[in-house]
Order: structure tokens, then C-alpha cells, then sequence
């Protein structure tokens, strides 16, 4: 098997001022193009494992690696630009800058990453024509794209959070609770572009939520509460 | 990359305007009071030095150095005693001193001091940086009954050259005693100076001389009225001044000169530097200055922290942009760029628009001033403490701004990736 893209090993994480761990797993790995659903309630330490995924939080023991570099090892500046060359993030809602276009915003991580910038180049000629291919994916129309996200749905945003989440081909989409503010046809519309753009793009995705409805849709569901063997998990926290 | 982060600033500014310009205004109104207050501070201190300039010593009758200098030169107050004309002719001849104005003071023309000199008045006396006086219209007195004006005396009373006016006794104080019967004509206006001459009426000393013939200890002598046509046949070599401006062929002599003045025999005499007088009067009145200074420092402190209060309150609205500019690949250091962008501009737009405002109410409200008060306020020639002020607002507003953003950063990274709220 080839080396897997996330590397979760002997992981101990506790919040500072806090004695207890809040998370303790053992091993997770995550393969290229694979598509993880993680599920649990409220609460239970998702979106804190999201965050150590994306090197935003260091644990207190253990290795989190993405594509052979351990988070730890990075000094800040290192973890920043490891972070905006190979992960793609979609949150909950807000995700956009309001006073950005739809095109501006997703193009926004190449202009931070060169080497996603070079991805989206590659793929199809241009990073303005890359940002118009995965919206085109996403299924926004063409005239909207020079519009300001302020006067777009809620359902629009979160489809060009996606289209730059995946712009530039990042080797992993981390997705949280994306499909919390859609409705029941909008959530499925918008897995089914998820899905079929990260297979496109090679991206291995973990996506986060406590509506396991959509659970058979991946390759691979987990629930955090079976690997995780931290106690006072809930409770922790803050 | 830094021309995509401006676009960004300025975007992320255009969204923010209403917020943005209320700070900017914020900023211009603290760079206005601020400025403000110490140009009305310098040139307060200004119009006051450049009373005088260019003379060596300022000699009268013994009695103190400010008194002295309130008199002879800003017209305040009243001399104890005057200087015999053989001292005068004395101090003239005596070596190191170049030329000699004399000062003859004590009459009023409707408030404004009337004072005795001569020609050499108009050549010699420099005021400001060096500054001889100037004539507007007409030319110096030439006969017995002529005056020159001050620019302030010919705008207030309407005169013209050619006008008669009269001259009174003392402050005016007594309809009685006045020079009804020796009337003068205006033969010249002199440029505004904004020091005392604007306020002065200039005669000659024999003409000084020629109102008193027929005067004795203050009032005119009851059945000896001698007219104007009388006068002129008198001999009106006046017999005392109030004071002399001394100038010197060469300034490293002016102790020597002053110590023997003040060693004067036939009659008790003083002579005092002008520079060091005028630094112990604006001690004595000083503390008005320091009052506008006061003035100037809290005003500062209440406009920086009227401008922190500003940004801080905008930091809500921020937290949640950093946070999503943080997940989309910003660094810190683009932050940090993007914070320090918004903020030197926020706070320069907000300087340069207090500045204008500042040189615009200078320019609209300088004659209004230099009419009602005789304060000269400059437009231009910053002084030092105001660029400092400057630089300090500029300092405070970026730090200012700085703040918050540091704030978001740190809340982004406690956060996690996800904004809470």
C-alpha cells in the first residue's frame, strides 16, 4: 500500500489548563482519493481532531503527519505555508470573504501557495481558469462569478468554499460540517459535486458531521467516540 | 503576492467604510486640536518675541528690567521718570553705540499710545527677523504737525492719509485734557507688523514737545494758551524722553556698554538686553503657555484613545475575516502586512485631512484673528514639537489598529480553524 496522505499515530491531546486528554487515538491513517466520514455528537472533539489534522493545534504526544511531515516538526511559518500547499478547508458556514468576488475567493489559496497555484496552472492552463473549471464543477454559473458572496445563497457559498477548497488539488480536504445549513436536496447536491471533484482532483477528504443519513456515501465511516480513548472526551472540551 | 494583500487592504477597507471613515475623522479632528492648539501656542510666543528686534539695549530710568521693556515697547504701564535730553546726547556719543532712537511716551489718541521719536525711527527700527518697518501710503512726518500710523489704528478708526485727528493727555481718561488746539494731519500708514507699532501713533519729539509748551505738571496752564502757529516759532528741542533704543557697531561690546550706562553720574539710569527681558517677562506670563500645553497633551490622550476605542469596536467585525484570510493560507506576516496597511493609511488619510482643515480655518479665520486679537497665525512653518505630535498620532494609530488585529490573530489561532459564534 502506498504511503497514506494523513498519519495519525499515539496522538494525546489535552487543552491547555487542562489535566485530562481530550483525545486519545492510536492510529488513523487516510489514503490518497480516500473519502473518510467521521461522525460523532456535538461536542465529542471533531472538530479539535480537524484542527490537529491541519497542524492548527499540536498534540501533547504523538506524530500527526500529512504526506511524510510531521506538524511538529514545522516551525509556525514552515506549518502555514505546509498547510496552505496541501489542505483545503470548507467550515461550517462563513467561509468567504464577503467583499471578494466569487472567482477572487476561490482563487484566494494560489495566491498564498505557489506550488497550488503550479497545480492549478497544470490542470487547466490558468489559475482563473482553474477557479471557472471547479466552479463549473460546483455547478455556479458563469454569470454569477464576478459577483460579490454577499449577495449569494447560502447553499452557493458553501459550493465555492468547495471550488477553493479543491482549486490547486490539495492533497487533503478537511470539510466541517459543510452541509449543516442546507436543506435535504441542496446537502446531496452538493456531496454528490464533493465527492466526484475530490475523486477528480486525487484529494483524500475528511468530512465531519453528526448526520449519519450521508454516512454510506463514503468509502470509510468512523465514529471518533471507537477511536477515541480519551475518558472525559465530552467534558473536556472547552 | 504584496499586490494581491493591497487589493486585499483595500477591499477589506471599502467593505469596512463607514466604520473606517468615522475613525479617519476621528483622527483628523485629534490632528486639528492637536496642531491646532500648539501653532495658536507658537505663534502666541512668536508675535510676542518679534516685538523687537535688532536693538542692542533698551535704556530708561532706573526701575525694573519687565517694567522697562512693558512700556517702552508693548506700551503697558507708565514710567516712573523720564531721561534728561543731555543723557540722551551723552549715551549718543559715547563709544560702541551706532545709532540711538529716542522714545517719548505718554499721550492717546482714542486709546491707542501716542509716541515722540524721530526719523531715524522708520530706518532703525526693525521688528520680527530683522524686519524694518514699511510705509503703506503717504510718507514719514516731516512737518511739526504730522503723524504716522499704525496699520491697526488707520483699520479700527477709518483714517486716511490726510485726516486731522487730535491727540489727548495721558489714557484719554479726561475730556479736558486734551490737544483740542493742536491738531495733527495723518501723513503716513504704516504695513501691519502684528507687533505694538500697529497700535501706535507716531509724532516727532519736537512735535511732542510743541503739545506741552503750555502745560505744566499735567495740565495746561490756566491764561497762558500758546497756538499751534505760536509753537512752531518756539524752540522745541524736547528737555526729556521715556526711553532710548540703543543699537551697537558691534554686539560682543553690550556689557561693556550696559555696565556704564548703569554707572550713569549725572542721573540714575538703566540699560537692559531686550532678548533677556523679554525671556523674563515670558516667564512672568508663561503660564498661560503651559496651560496651552496642558491643553495640547490631554487633547492628545483623549483623541488616541478616542481612536483606539474606534478600531477596538470594529474587532468583532474582524475576527471572523482573519479567521477565514488565516484558513485560505495567509501567514501571520500577511496579517501583520494587511493590519499595518490599514492602519498607516486610515491614520495618514486622518492626519493629512485634519492638516488641510487646519491650514483651511488658519487661511478663513487669520485676518478675524490678527483683527480681534493681533495674534499673526502662520499657515506654513511647522515647529518641531508639532512634527513630533505628528509622527506620535501616526505611531499611536498604527499601534492602535495593530491591536485588534493581534487580538484576532490570537483568538483565530485559539479558535481552531472555525470561527465560534
Amino acid at each position: 500500500m502506498a504511503a497514506p496522505v494523513l498519519d495519525v499515530a499515539g496522538l494525546r491531546f489535552a487543552w491547555p489548563g487542562s489535566s485530562q486528554d481530550c483525545l486519545r487515538i492510536e492510529a488513523l491513517r487516510v489514503q490518497a482519493s480516500e473519502s473518510v466520514f467521521l461522525y460523532g455528537p456535538s461536542g465529542c472533539g471533531k472538530s479539535t481532531l480537524l484542527s490537529l489534522m491541519a497542524g492548527v493545534l499540536q498534540p501533547r504526544e504523538g506524530h500527526v503527519t500529512l504526506l511524510g511531515q510531521d506538524w511538529a516538526g514545522m516551525r509556525a511559518g514552515r506549518r502555514d505555508q505546509h498547510r496552505v500547499d496541501h489542505v483545503g478547508y470548507i467550515f461550517q458556514q462563513f467561509n468567504l470573504l464577503p467583499y471578494l468576488s466569487m472567482i477572487d475567493n476561490t482563487m484566494a489559496p494560489c495566491r498564498f501557495s505557489p506550488p497550488r497555484a503550479q497545480a492549478a496552472t497544470l490542470r487547466s492552463g490558468s489559475v482563473r481558469a482553474a477557479a471557472q473549471f471547479w466552479l463549473t464543477g460546483m455547478g455556479l454559473s458563469a454569470r454569477d462569478w464576478n459577483r460579490s458572496v454577499r449577495d449569494l445563497s447560502v447553499g452557493q457559498q458553501q459550493r465555492v468554499a468547495a471550488a477553493r477548497a479543491l482549486i490547486g488539488d490539495p492533497a487533503l480536504v478537511i470539510a466541517d460540517e459543510p452541509t449543516s445549513a442546507l436543506d435535504e436536496d441542496r446537502r446531496n447536491s452538493f456531496l454528490d459535486l464533493l465527492l466526484s471533484s475530490c475523486r477528480a482532483s486525487g484529494s483524500a477528504l475528511v468530512f465531519v458531521s453528526h448526520d449519519q443519513r450521508i454516512a454510506q456515501r463514503f468509502d470509510r465511516q468512523l465514529q471518533l467516540a471507537q477511536i477515541n480513548h480519551a475518558d472525559t472526551a465530552m467534558e473536556s472540551e472547552p | 503576492m504584496i499586490r494581491f494583500l493591497c487589493t486585499l487592504a483595500w477591499h477589506s477597507a471599502w467593505n469596512r467604510r463607514f466604520t473606517l471613515a468615522l475613525t479617519v475623522l476621528s483622527i483628523a479632528l485629534s490632528t486639528f486640536m492637536l496642531l491646532g492648539t500648539e501653532r495658536l501656542r507658537a505663534d502666541l510666543r512668536g508675535s510676542f518675541t518679534s516685538a523687537l528686534s535688532g536693538t542692542d539695549l533698551i535704556v530708561g530710568a532706573r526701575t525694573g528690567s519687565v517694567q522697562l521693556l512693558l512700556y517702552s515697547v508693548f506700551r503697558i504701564g507708565a514710567a516712573t521718570n523720564n531721561v534728561r535730553w543731555s543723557s540722551v546726547q551723552a549715551i549718543t556719543e559715547q563709544r560702541g553705540v551706532a545709532w540711538v532712537i529716542p522714545l517719548s511716551l505718554g499721550d492717546s489718541h482714542r486709546g491707542f499710545p501716542v509716541l515722540g521719536t524721530n526719523e531715524d525711527y522708520f530706518g532703525l527700527f526693525h521688528y520680527g527677523n530683522r524686519q524694518a518697518l514699511q510705509l503703506r501710503e503717504g510718507r514719514p512726518f516731516s512737518d511739526l504737525f504730522e503723524a504716522v500710523i499704525g496699520s491697526e489704528v488707520a483699520t479700527r478708526l477709518g483714517y486716511r492719509v490726510g485726516d486731522r485727528i487730535t491727540l489727548a493727555h495721558g489714557g484719554g481718561e479726561l475730556a479736558l485734557n486734551d490737544h483740542a488746539d493742536k491738531p495733527f494731519v495723518v501723513s503716513g500708514i504704516l504695513k501691519a507688523t502684528g507687533t505694538p507699532v500697529d497700535r501706535t501713533v507716531h509724532i516727532s519729539l519736537q512735535a511732542m514737545e510743541a503739545l506741552h509748551v503750555d502745560w505744566f505738571a499735567g495740565a495746561p496752564l490756566p491764561g497762558a494758551r500758546i497756538s499751534a502757529d505760536q509753537a512752531r516759532t518756539m524752540d522745541l528741542q524736547p528737555k526729556t524722553v521715556t526711553a532710548l533704543l540703543v543699537g551697537l557697531h558691534n554686539r560682543a561690546a553690550v556689557f561693556s556698554v550696559q555696565r556704564s550706562i548703569n554707572g550713569f553720574k549725572d542721573e540714575p539710569l538703566m540699560a537692559i538686553l531686550p532678548g533677556v527681558a523679554l525671556d523674563e517677562l515670558w516667564d512672568v506670563i508663561g503660564a498661560g503657555e503651559k496651560a496651552l500645553l496642558l491643553m495640547s497633551g490631554l487633547v492628545a490622550l483623549v483623541s488616541m484613545a478616542g481612536l483606539a476605542s474606534v478600531v477596538l469596536a470594529s474587532l468583532g467585525e474582524r475576527r471572523r475575516e482573519l479567521a477565514v484570510l488565516r484558513a485560505v493560507g495567509a501567514s501571520p506576516k500577511s496579517l501583520f502586512f494587511l493590519l499595518t496597511v490599514e492602519g498607516v493609511m486610515v491614520t495618514v488619510c486622518g492626519i493629512a485631512l485634519g492638516v488641510l482643515g487646519l491650514a483651511t480655518a488658519t487661511l478663513t479665520l487669520g485676518p478675524w484673528l490678527q483683527s480681534t486679537y493681533g495674534l499673526t497665525v502662520q499657515v506654513g512653518q511647522p515647529t518641531p514639537l508639532q512634527g513630533i505630535l505628528l509622527l506620535g498620532l501616526l505611531a499611536c494609530g498604527w499601534l492602535a489598529s495593530l491591536y485588534p488585529g493581534w487580538r484576532a490573530y490570537r483568538l483565530s489561532l485559539a479558535d481552531g480553524l472555525s470561527p465560534r459564534s
